[in-house]
């Protein structure tokens, strides 16, 4: 038997059962959009969160107060459980560091701002001038915090605060009132979307020392410090340490974290997390390839005399196993293809739905999950097409 | 030569613990062109005989040469092979692809053997003319009457010109002027030269034989020819 026939008598076999054939193609199909629409979904989030850090400002290393790692045991942070505060002074003091371009120190908290009786939660960030350009921010109106003057009564609001508490009215030379004070409006942020855990449309930008009084705290928040270029990033991590050890009594009470490793950390979770959701889809294509195989046992069964006259009319063992082998692959390979189709569909209506999702399947689980498919099918109908085919022809013939 | 020699055949089946002597010291010598009917009650072992000369089964001693070729001792792809090129079978209950159209039946031995698609549909046109169902050729076998399924069998078995037709109760399912038709259509095969080999029960149908062998308990009984 030529394969051109074969392949034709496995289609004519296969369409001719159309509801078992459909069923087939359904489990299949499922499987390999599962694979198809969750490692979209994975991957999508994770090339979220990588752009989210993108979008936070290049070259950035970040000082936190007190040690997150987890060394041995350091008699010296036995005797002094509680961090220095991390100050402004070792803002400026980080800022003299030869590989470090600009720093920003950071205080926040939530306040209410009230203009004109309308009052409005907002988040409150107290920082100094640097900031704008190590965040890479644009003005929409006014200026941004003056350099020289940390103490100045001034503040600058977010696109949407703008538009909230002042409507069509110029927020400039305003004065708001957060909590207890008041403070002159000199700027607006422009328009700027997303930035990790915080909207930037949502904050007003005071001078550090007023935040400070504000929440009666002298530590900060974070330092954000910008290296003089990429390859000086780990040089700015080891000088920003020194420095703030050097300050702190040589006690190691801070954490500087570079912002690629955190995108690593966040890149290889979600990585996994990726992976860890194609597994959990593949095993459903595994139990497609079950239903294969029971699928085809069942064919076999029923055409039991259909092979019972093959063989009389001299079909040879490898021809009958040939044609079963060959339904079972034209089952899941037409089953795979329609996973594949309704997976990028799924994948479309997410990216519809959350537009701010980039989810695409990644290549390699599209086709991994082709391949699977593919192979259990074949792998799965290899023993009923072995069955098929040692079948005895008198016995098979004489079936009901 | 005789084209179908059987010498001391036995076919014994183990059923539970007791053995069934299905065919036992069987010797058959049959000529190119002969016209046999097989008759005997069932039990008596003329279907595992037409197995037997079918290669659908082995004897477990005994020679059977075919063509003057000992056909017992080929590879089973060996005996398939011969199967399709000398062998051509008429079932009681016709054995249709019940998806597949008169014509696709037809042309089923011509795929197996891996004859070429338009030298297939050429030999199964004629066939379908030679048969009388020109206007059958794309029918289902549900579409068709019983005596028209068993023309579509009758030249599938014959599509390859094979040197025999092996028969078993081809008028079985079918009701006496029909079978009458194909009996007939059969008769019309062997007097064109085809050796035809047919299991009956039917008296009358033995007796337009120009040969009968009567089986009992796996033995030739009688071996009379008119």
């Amino acid at each position: 038997m030529k394969l051109p026939d074969t392949l034709r008598f496995a289609t004519r076999a296969a369409t001719g059962y159309p509801l078992r054939t459909f069923l087939m193609v359904l489990a299949m199909s499922i499987g390999v959009a599962a694979v198809v629409v969750l490692t979209a979904l994975g991957d999508g989030a994770r090339r979220y969160v990588v752009n989210e850090f993108a979008s936070l400002g290049s070259n950035l290393v970040i000082v936190l107060p007190g040690r997150s790692e987890t060394g041995g045991f350091n008699p010296v942070n036995a005797v002094t459980s509680t961090p220095r505060d991390l100050t402004v002074g070792d803002a400026q003091a980080i800022t003299r560091a030869p590989a470090v371009l600009r720093t920003a120190p950071i205080t926040v908290g939530t306040s209410e701002a009230v203009f004109n009786g309308k009052l409005r939660d907002v988040t409150i960030v107290g920082t100094t001038a640097d900031y704008l350009k190590l965040r890479r921010m644009e003005l929409a109106q006014g200026r941004f915090l003056p350099a020289e003057d940390a103490n100045a009564a001034v503040a600058v609001i977010g696109a949407k605060i703008q538009s909230e508490l002042f409507g069509n009215q110029p927020a400039l030379g305003q004065v708001l009132r957060i909590g207890d004070r008041r403070l002159r409006i000199i700027g607006v942020l422009g328009q700027s979307g997303q930035g990790l855990g915080m909207n930037a449309d949502e904050v007003v930008i005071l001078p550090v020392t007023v935040a400070q009084a504000m929440f009666d705290t002298n530590t900060l928040f974070r330092i954000l410090v910008e290296a003089r270029g990429r390859p000086l990033i780990e040089q700015a991590r080891a000088q920003a340490l020194e420095i703030v050890k050097a300050r702190h009594d040589g006690e190691e009470d801070v954490t500087v974290i570079t912002q690629d490793a955190v995108l690593e950390t966040f890149d290889r979770i979600l990585g996994t997390l990726t992976y860890g959701v194609a597994g959990i889809a593949a095993i459903s294509l595994a139990v497609a390839g079950i239903l294969v195989m029971n699928v085809m046992l069942v064919a076999v069964a029923l055409r039991t005399n259909e092979i019972g006259l093959l063989k009389a009319l001299g079909a040879e063992a490898g021809a009958i196993r040939n044609a079963f082998l060959a339904e079972a692959t034209l089952l899941s390979a037409s089953g795979a293809l329609v996973g594949y189709l309704l997976g990028q569909l799924g994948a479309f209506a997410l990216r519809t739905a959350v537009p701010t999702l980039p989810a695409y399947p990644p290549d390699w689980a599209v086709i991994a999950a082709l391949l699977t498919a593919l192979s259990t099918g074949l792998l799965f109908g290899v023993m009923p097409a072995r069955r098929a085919a040692q079948l005895d022809a008198v016995q098979a013939l004489a079936k009901r | 030569m005789a084209l179908i020699e059987l010498t001391g055949i036995e076919r014994s089946f183990t059923l539970g613990d007791s053995e069934v002597h299905a065919l036992a010291g069987l010797d058959l010598a049959i000529n190119a062109g002969e016209y046999v009917a097989v008759m005997g009650q069932s039990g008596s072992g003329k279907s595992t005989l037409l197995n037997l000369l079918g290669l659908l089964d082995h004897p477990n001693t005994g020679a059977y040469r075919l063509e003057g070729r000992d056909v017992t001792t080929l590879t089973a792809d060996e005996q398939a092979r011969v199967r399709r090129e000398r062998i051509g079978f008429v079932f009681q209950s016709f054995h249709l692809v019940p998806r597949l159209t008169a014509a696709e039946n037809i042309a089923l031995p011509l795929m197996l053997a891996g004859i070429e698609p338009a030298e297939r549909s050429r030999r199964v046109d004629k066939a379908l003319q030679d048969f009388g169902l020109a206007n059958r050729a794309d029918h289902r076998p549900d579409q068709l009457s019983g005596g028209q399924r068993q023309r579509v069998a009758i030249a599938r078995a014959t599509i390859m010109q094979p040197a025999v037709i092996l028969a078993d109760e081809p008028t079985g399912n079918l009701d006496r002027a029909t079978g009458e038709d194909v009996i007939h259509l059969l008769e019309m095969l062997n007097a064109g030269g085809v050796t035809l080999i047919m299991v009956t029960h039917d008296a009358a149908l033995g007796a337009r034989a120009r040969r009968r062998v009567v089986m009992q308990d796996g033995r030739k009984m009688t071996d009379e020819a008119t």
